[in-house]
């Protein structure tokens, strides 16, 4: 096969591993709310089949601090009772799990194909430049976030903006974005307009 | 005939999630009595054999026939795997059922329990629904409070437990066994079959894997009848169906109809999608979800039924309608897709893996207008050493979209390269080249 210099192939990016290792973070423990919210789902499961409950105690560690913490995943280990290893595997495997500390919301735009038919690309082009952060990047405040994730599952509502992983916005527009923030800024979750279906 | 929904009715009313409403209007819960107290499991599966529902996540499998398939004479426990990851890209049809009308679906999965001698269903439901999940537990809550779940069901001895299960992310997980790996808390990453999940599924127990809109059938067939259900639609075809309508068109959203609707009629029709945007035209259909082949606008005017679908030379797949106008490049159209796949693919074959991601490497360069003639029969070179040569359906669907492209808009591919640039830049598409999505 030939393919040109500028297709970045090189042995210097793809022959390396590109594991990256989460935070080590502060030594972790569930709150007690957590604890007993952790301790109630796990009896959803076969008592051999603990390790099923892996993904909601991921959950609560990230409700907890953010993101996932190797400190946390070797915790999440001791209540699984697997090794961290095995954990490790899971949080980077899932996309939802965040293995850095990320701003107060965490914007992720959907960015297949029916929300970029409807301008996605425009979108967080536009994200981008009004909070002066790549993709991927947390803004100097520490307040935001910005992410693109794959469909989410919206897409007659689209552009779709999925916030903190629980909260959605939709019908975004490149022009709408600064009132976006700003409404963010000032009134919380509260400035999202949630996800409402429109059925014929 | 003008057809009357029954999937998606009362959706459009305020409390039409609530038990009480379901009790008061739609079934409540009168076909898992009707199924516990007066018919044994056996009759239930040859019930829902007789109506002929095929899954509506994709493969379009008779249900009847998977769930007599799973094993029965073994002391170990069943299950239900609800498959609520709904990750196809376009599709949005078991977020609308869930979030609207959870009892229908909670009522099926106890129905499947019983009918496959199951005392446990999960509803594997995908981490970005989380503004669903809390509906759906907040109503399996109730549920168990007015008795439809729990012990004892209706005094028959039929215990069922029903658990939403939160993923996390991950398209991979829509695939059956890999939906099972990840409700095992591992990555979702598909299984060699067999065995298939019929004989060793979740916690290598005999399980079922059914999609949402599938499960939701089964208490209307239960109370309506199999003749109510095989009148609906064409033959082999039948029941209701839920379509989900997006891209360029003037009023996308869910539309509930018949197989016999015509995808024209639902992408144009003033009742449906309501046609093009703008009034611009339609210059490409994807028929049923990224991963099926792109029809061109002469094909469509066919049922949007499973066989009919096929026999066009796409997969009616999970019926997510998505129309492309003219305003639209079909390289970038293929990128944007790959780039998707590059994303999703789990990692465990080799040929989607590292395929997936030479696909995406050559379509940016041509789209970018820097590729060569060549690269396009190099394309296809790739795609066919990816397609077949996979665990699971993934690489065929990654290949779709680069195949049928190229097929019908191979000019489309040869402009970019001899011109050097994109040549249909659409004012709604980014300016910028962006990055590689990679692991956030």
């Amino acid at each position: 096969m030939s393919f040109h210099a500028r297709m970045d192939y090189s042995p210097a990016k793809f022959h390396k591993s590109e594991r990256r290792l989460a935070d080590v973070g502060e030594p972790f423990r569930f709150s007690p709310e957590h604890q007993a919210t952790f301790d109630r789902l796990v009896t959803h499961y076969p008592a051999e089949r603990r390790k099923s409950a892996i993904l909601y105690a991921l959950y609560l560690v990230q409700e907890q601090q953010g993101y996932v913490s190797r400190a946390a995943m070797r915790f999440v280990a001791e209540q699984i009772g697997c090794t961290p290893a095995e954990v490790e595997d899971v949080v980077t495997y899932y996309v939802m799990f965040f293995q850095k500390p990320v701003g107060t919301y965490a914007l992720a735009v959907c960015r297949t194909l029916s929300c970029a038919l409807a301008g996605a690309e425009r979108v967080t082009e536009a994200l981008s430049d009004h909070l002066g952060v790549p993709v991927g990047g947390t803004d100097a405040s520490g307040t935001f976030t910005l992410l693109e994730f794959e469909c989410l599952g919206a897409c007659d509502r689209a552009p779709v903006v999925m916030v903190n992983n629980d909260h959605w916005h939709e019908h975004l527009t490149p022009d709408g974005v600064p009132k976006f923030i700003e409404d963010l800024r000032v009134k919380g979750l509260a400035a999202l307009t949630g996800c409402h279906h429109k059925v014929e | 005939m003008a057809y009357e929904p029954v999937l998606t009715k009362f959706v459009k009313e305020p409390n039409c999630y609530t038990l009480d409403f379901y009790k008061a209007k739609d079934l409540g819960y009168e076909a898992l009595r009707k199924a516990v107290t007066t018919m044994q499991p056996n009759d239930v599966i040859e019930m829902v054999k007789a109506s002929g529902l095929r899954g509506r996540g994709g493969a379009g499998f008779p249900t009847g026939l998977k769930w007599q398939f799973v094993l029965k004479d073994t002391p170990k426990p069943k299950y239900i795997c609800c498959n609520a990851d709904e990750s196809e890209p376009g599709t949005f049809k078991d977020h609308l059922l869930m979030e609207r009308n959870p009892h229908l679906l909670i009522e099926g999965c106890a129905i499947g329990c019983y009918a496959i001698g199951a005392k446990v269903a999960y509803i594997y439901i995908r981490g970005e629904f989380y503004h669903v999940q809390k509906v759906l537990e907040q109503q399996i809550e109730e549920a168990y409070r007015a008795g439809f779940l729990g012990k004892n069901i209706f005094g028959s001895g039929f215990d069922c437990d029903v658990f939403v299960h939160r993923g996390a992310g991950a398209y991979e997980a829509g695939e059956e066994t890999a939906l099972i790996e990840s409700l095992e808390g591992k990555r979702a990453q598909p299984r060699i079959k067999p065995p298939f999940p019929a004989v060793s599924g979740l916690y290598n127990c005999p399980s079922a894997v059914n999609n949402v809109e599938t499960l939701a059938n089964v208490p209307l067939i239960i109370s309506k009848g199999v003749e109510w259900f095989t009148s609906l639609g064409p033959e082999k075809n039948n029941g209701p169906k839920l379509y989900c309508v997006s891209g360029h068109v003037k009023n996308p959203g869910v539309f509930e109809a018949t197989m016999d609707v015509s995808l024209k009629e639902l992408i144009l029709g003033d009742q449906y999608a309501g046609g093009m945007k703008d009034g611009r035209t339609l210059k490409a259909v994807i028929p049923g979800g990224s991963s099926t082949p792109v029809l061109l606008p002469d094909q469509i005017d066919i049922p949007a039924s499973f066989d009919a679908v096929a026999k066009a030379g796409s997969m009616l797949g999970s019926a997510a309608i998505m129309a492309v106008d003219d305003t639209t490049c079909m390289v970038w159209l293929a990128k944007n897709l790959l780039a998707f796949y590059r994303h999703e693919s789990c990692g465990k074959c080799t040929p989607c893996r590292e395929g997936a991601d030479w696909l995406l490497k050559l379509l940016t360069r041509i789209e970018a207008g820097e590729g060569q003639m060549k690269d396009i029969d190099l394309l296809l070179d790739v795609s066919k050493n990816i397609g077949g040569k996979t665990l699971c359906p993934f690489g065929d669907a990654e290949i779709a979209p680069v195949l049928s492209t190229i097929k019908h808009f191979r000019h489309e591919y040869e402009a970019h390269v001899r011109e050097g640039c994109c040549t249909i830049p659409a004012p709604w598409r980014g300016t910028r080249a962006p990055a590689l999505a990679g692991h956030h």
